[in-house]
């Protein structure tokens, strides 16, 4: 029970995953024995790190770098949104929210499963991908709402440790729930979808990342127009920043809150079969990691900040991405920490955020 | 003026937890007047406000708007009903436009065309909030927040408007430009305000009723009129 | 009655249909393209069928019909209660501890076992409840200040070959110097952000043990190290001095005890004494507190210090216990495991948490077979508890809200 070891195995992109199967495929297979899984990726990958240590100051690994950075990031703002809108209406990490990212996964991939089963994957490959995140992101907007109303709503008045502990345990309760009903291992995506992808010169745009990439943005500029342009957006703004307030002119805060968790949890579900598609598998604890790094996120950008989330989920991915490529695959996890934690130190409000009333953090 | 009261408080004992902010009050507004309540710090004037917004919920005793109980009603399904608050220290939602402010205060509302129209109706009233109207809340000086508070009510077509403490921290110039446009809303549009003030002398020459709030309790009611020449009044709240 | 609980029923009905939605998709929906009901009808209506029983049972008790059931179960407790405020403490006190004494005697091994995971979870609990309960701070980062200790005394061991006795101290040390490392720049932070910030020290101590492969052989772990040794005069050939290997279960037992039995005295003087109500003054209001005198930042600092030594003392007894670590034993999983029985006792509260981790660890391991619930179960217990009874089983006597909740 590694709760790491989902994005352990993912390293970093199936670029990197080709590169090392080639190095030492037959170092792979002796260590095998020797080994358990996880501990292997990490010798192994060790040991691909070392043996790349030439081509790293190669302009083209540069540019390969920035586009899987780009791909990560966007993920990782996807996340981070929902971190930061629920954080902006109710003021509570909700530790729920990466349980939601990696039931979004699940969803996606019993879905496509599902479509390719049938048959219709070969012969409607839009239609079906479109209805898989569809749906995958109605269930989980559907999953939170129930769970604001379970675990979060009767805690409203409450102290905030107890609402902070009650999502903790959401948290952990989800996580198994989903092992309880989708087994312990990882479950693999249709492996077909998207294989391919454009090269230039050293560098390689897959298909998938393309798809992620465009993805990402019509969820982003959609959630944009929503928030910023609609009469509902302005609700929520308004929830965020006075609740009382918000009721004397008829906005019902429950309605926006169960809205607010509704719309992050939909753009987790996004991000999970995203990263179902890019790592092509997903696993029961796979939220618990990327949660954190997408809070850092949210964090970075200033908590509460839409804008500023996206633009700290691109930020963190990168520095993942080139932390791992130029510095250690290893700590890779570390790099999002310590932003975390730097940023909580000398500028809590992060990079966009406005400046918060000092009792609320 | 009807016999029926629009609003009315029946005994009502309200507080924050062990602490009882009012105890027993009952009043009554009828339609088209403009009612002051006044009293000192901590007498008791927001909170009975909160309570017939349903924000605070009253122990015992029963707010009854046009004939009907309304405590058990959420607080957000009032301001459609037509009673509607402006509370105290305005509290604008200071990171939104002065334009989506107004939007929200007509948050129930469906009517594209009513609700453009009412935003230029206010634009008329407040000739400044249209100058700033793409400026966020939070940039506004007191005066103009004040503007905006009413202004977003304005929004929201009440019958019953609720002001409190309108003249709290501000400019005397300003605060008699408000009232004066308390005085049109009531007379132009036939809206019934209940005005909560500190500020006794202005309320009482704005309003057409008073009541009088001690320590969460009613201790006097009159013609406002009466209530200005009170000498216990005058002593009290007056400085004379 | 059906009237009353009107809107208790609706809301189960519209709760257990948001069930059955949520678990379709998860069970129903098949691979090779087919749809079946019959596997989530049947969990559903275990679930519903558990759920009514214990729902049942809280509206016959709020309506007040189980009256006479719980008046008589109520008045024994109290009677209990009662008895033990009477009698002097010494009396219980002593009979739990001849109780605790006697108890590996008269158990198997197994049994055994579990007695001293329960003994290493109540050092955690009361450590965590140093920060948690008096210095109201939410650590979610705490086990790896175990993992600290245990990996001292284990590299210690095996590198240089030096006695559980000498590390053991090392071990406490280096784990209040983590303490301190991680609470320096974190102290200034306040309620939630402080929880994420933990969390991530957490984590990056555990990633660190777990690549830092020359140090600590990665996610491999440490094999071969020595149980706890005790020095024993052999008197054969005149006096010498040789060491005594503690493998039996039993004798290990009594020195998991022995550092329980120090660690909740130590709370318990901690906790009346000046420290600690400087510690619970900054836990109800830190601002009047500061006002008061108390220097906000050096108590809490020493309140992360003191979590972690206990944590550290009790890594180096797991060491040698379990003779091998691997940084799988600290994973967040673990921290929440901790929280949740300091939760689900009641925080700030010494019996409340020995009572919270014997509920959680022995309870499980009477039902092995459902196994693969129990951490289904300790969510579930989180929320619950936060839900229903928010200061934990044996509510701790002084407690008042926190001061950001103040409004």
């Amino acid at each position: 029970m590694h709760p790491d070891r989902f994005f352990t195995v993912e390293i970093d992109t199936n670029f990197h995953i080709r590169g090392w199967l080639n190095a030492g495929h037959d170092r792979l297979i002796k260590m095998g024995k020797l080994f358990r899984v996880h501990s292997l990726v990490l010798r192994i990958r060790k040991n691909y790190y070392d043996h790349q240590n030439v081509k790293k100051d190669n302009m083209d690994y540069f540019i390969q770098q920035l586009i899987n950075g780009i791909t990560l990031g966007g993920i990782y703002a996807l996340i981070a949104l929902g971190y930061t809108m629920v954080y902006g209406v109710i003021q509570l990490i909700n530790f729920a929210h990466g349980e939601f990212f990696a039931a979004g996964g699940y969803v996606g991939v019993i879905f496509l499963s599902f479509f390719t089963g049938l048959g219709y994957m070969e012969t409607y490959p839009v239609v079906c991908l479109t209805a898989s995140f569809g749906l995958a992101m109605a269930y989980c907007a559907y999953l939170a709402i129930g769970v604001e109303k379970i675990a979060y709503k009767p805690l409203r008045k409450e102290s905030r440790l107890a609402a902070l502990l009650s999502a903790l345990g959401m948290s952990i309760f989800l996580s198994n729930g989903l092992m309880l009903t989708q087994g312990v291992y990882d479950k693999a995506y249709p492996s077909e979808l998207f294989q391919g992808g454009m090269h230039f010169g050293m560098v390689t745009v897959s298909y998938l990342q393309v798809l992620i990439l465009v993805l990402t943005g019509v969820l982003l500029v959609a959630l944009n127009f929503l928030v910023f342009k609609t009469k509902m957006g302005m609700a929520m703004r308004a929830t965020a920043q006075d609740k009382t307030m918000s009721a004397l002119v008829a906005i019902s805060s429950n309605r926006i809150i169960s809205l607010t968790f509704a719309i992050g949890a939909g753009l987790a579900a996004a991000a999970g079969i995203m990263v179902g598609l890019y790592y092509g598998s997903v696993r029961y604890d796979m939220g618990f990691i990327p949660g954190i790094k997408a809070f850092s996120a949210a964090v970075l950008g200033g908590i509460g900040n839409i804008t500023g989330a996206m633009v700290g989920g691109l930020i963190i991915g990168m520095v993942e991405v080139f932390g791992a490529g130029y510095i250690s695959g290893e700590y890779k996890d570390v790099f999002a920490f310590i932003i975390l934690i730097s940023v909580l130190y000398f500028k809590p409000t992060g990079i966009m955020g406005e400046n918060i009333d000092d009792t609320r953090v | 003026m009807s016999d029926q009261p629009i609003l009315e408080l029946k005994n009502i004992h309200s507080g924050y937890g062990s602490i009882k902010a009012l105890r027993d009050v009952s009043l009554k507004v009828y339609p088209g007047e403009v009612v002051a309540i006044i009293g000192a710090n901590g007498a008791g004037k927001s909170t009975t406000l909160m309570t017939i917004c349903g924000i605070v919920s009253p122990e015992k005793g029963e707010v009854y708007y046009q004939g009907e109980p309304i405590t058990k009603i959420n607080p957000e399904n009032l301001p459609p009903m037509g009673l509607c608050q402006v509370p105290e220290g305005r509290r604008i939602f200071p990171r939104l436009t002065v334009e989506e402010n107004l939007i929200l205060g007509a948050f129930y509302r469906d009517d594209q065309e009513g609700i453009l129209k009412d935003i230029k109706h206010v634009y008329e009233l407040f000739p400044v909030l249209g100058e700033r109207s793409k400026q966020h809340g939070g940039t506004l000086s007191g005066g103009e927040q004040q503007m905006l508070a009413i202004g977003r009510a304005l929004m929201t077509k009440p019958k019953v408007l609720l002001l409190d403490e309108p003249s709290l921290g501000l400019a005397p110039i300003i605060i008699h430009q408000i009232f004066d446009i308390i005085a049109d809303i009531n007379k132009n549009d036939g809206t019934t305000i209940l005005l909560v003030e500190q500020n006794a002398n202005l309320a009482l020459k704005a309003a057409t009723r008073g009541y009088v709030l001690e320590t969460g309790e009613i201790t006097l009611e009159d013609k406002a009129d009466a209530l200005l020449h009170n000498p216990e009044i005058r002593k009290a709240y007056l400085g004379e | 009655m059906i009237q009353e609980f009107k809107k208790v029923w609706k809301n189960y009905t519209i709760g257990m249909l948001w069930l059955l939605g949520v678990l379709w998709p998860l069970l129903g929906i098949h691979p090779d393209g087919t749809i079946t009901f019959q596997k989530t009808v049947s969990v559903w209506l275990y679930i519903l069928a558990g759920t009514f029983v214990c729902l049942i049972l809280y509206v016959i008790n709020t309506s007040g019909n189980l009256k006479p059931v719980t008046t008589p179960v109520a008045g024994a407790a109290r009677k209990i209660g009662s008895m033990i405020e009477v009698m002097p403490s010494w009396i219980w006190i002593s009979a739990l501890l001849i109780c605790a004494f006697i108890y590996p005697l008269v158990t198997g091994r197994y049994a055994t076992d579990v007695a001293i995971t329960v003994l290493f979870y109540i050092c955690l609990g009361l450590g965590l409840n140093v920060v948690v309960g008096l210095a109201g701070m939410l650590d979610l980062g705490y086990i790896a200040f175990y993992g600290v200790g245990a990996y001292t005394y284990a590299l210690l061991n095996v590198n240089f070959g030096l006695g559980f006795w000498v590390c053991l101290p090392v071990s406490g040390f280096l784990a209040c110097i983590a303490g301190c490392i991680v609470g320096y720049p974190t102290l200034r932070m306040r309620g939630d952000y402080l929880a994420i910030v933990t969390l991530g020290f957490g984590e990056i101590i555990r990633i660190i043990l777990n690549n830092w492969m020359e140090l600590t052989n990665g996610p491999n772990g440490i094999l071969g190290v020595k149980t706890i040794g005790i020095l024993m005069p052999f008197f054969e050939n005149g006096m010498t001095l040789e060491t005594l290997w503690v493998k039996k279960l039993q004798w290990f037992y009594y020195f998991v005890l022995g550092l329980a039995i120090v660690a909740i005295i130590a709370v318990r003087r901690l906790n009346y004494s000046r420290v600690g109500r400087a510690w619970e003054s900054i836990r109800e209001d830190e601002t009047a507190a500061e006002l008061m005198g108390v220097n906000t930042f050096n108590y809490k600092l020493l309140a992360y210090a003191m979590g972690a030594i206990f944590a550290g003392l009790a890594g180096a007894f797991f060491a040698a216990r379990m003779k091998f670590v691997s940084p799988e034993s600290f994973t967040f999983l673990e921290s929440a495991m901790v929280l949740c029985m300091v939760v689900l006792g009641g925080m700030g509260s010494i019996p409340g948490i020995i009572l919270g981790v014997v509920a959680l660890i022995a309870l499980p391991e009477a039902f092995r077979e459902f196994e693969s619930y129990r951490m289904l179960v300790f969510g579930a217990t989180m929320i619950i508890m936060m839900l229903f009874r928010p200061a934990g089983l044996i509510p701790a006597k002084r407690v008042g809200k926190r001061s950001e909740d103040k409004e």
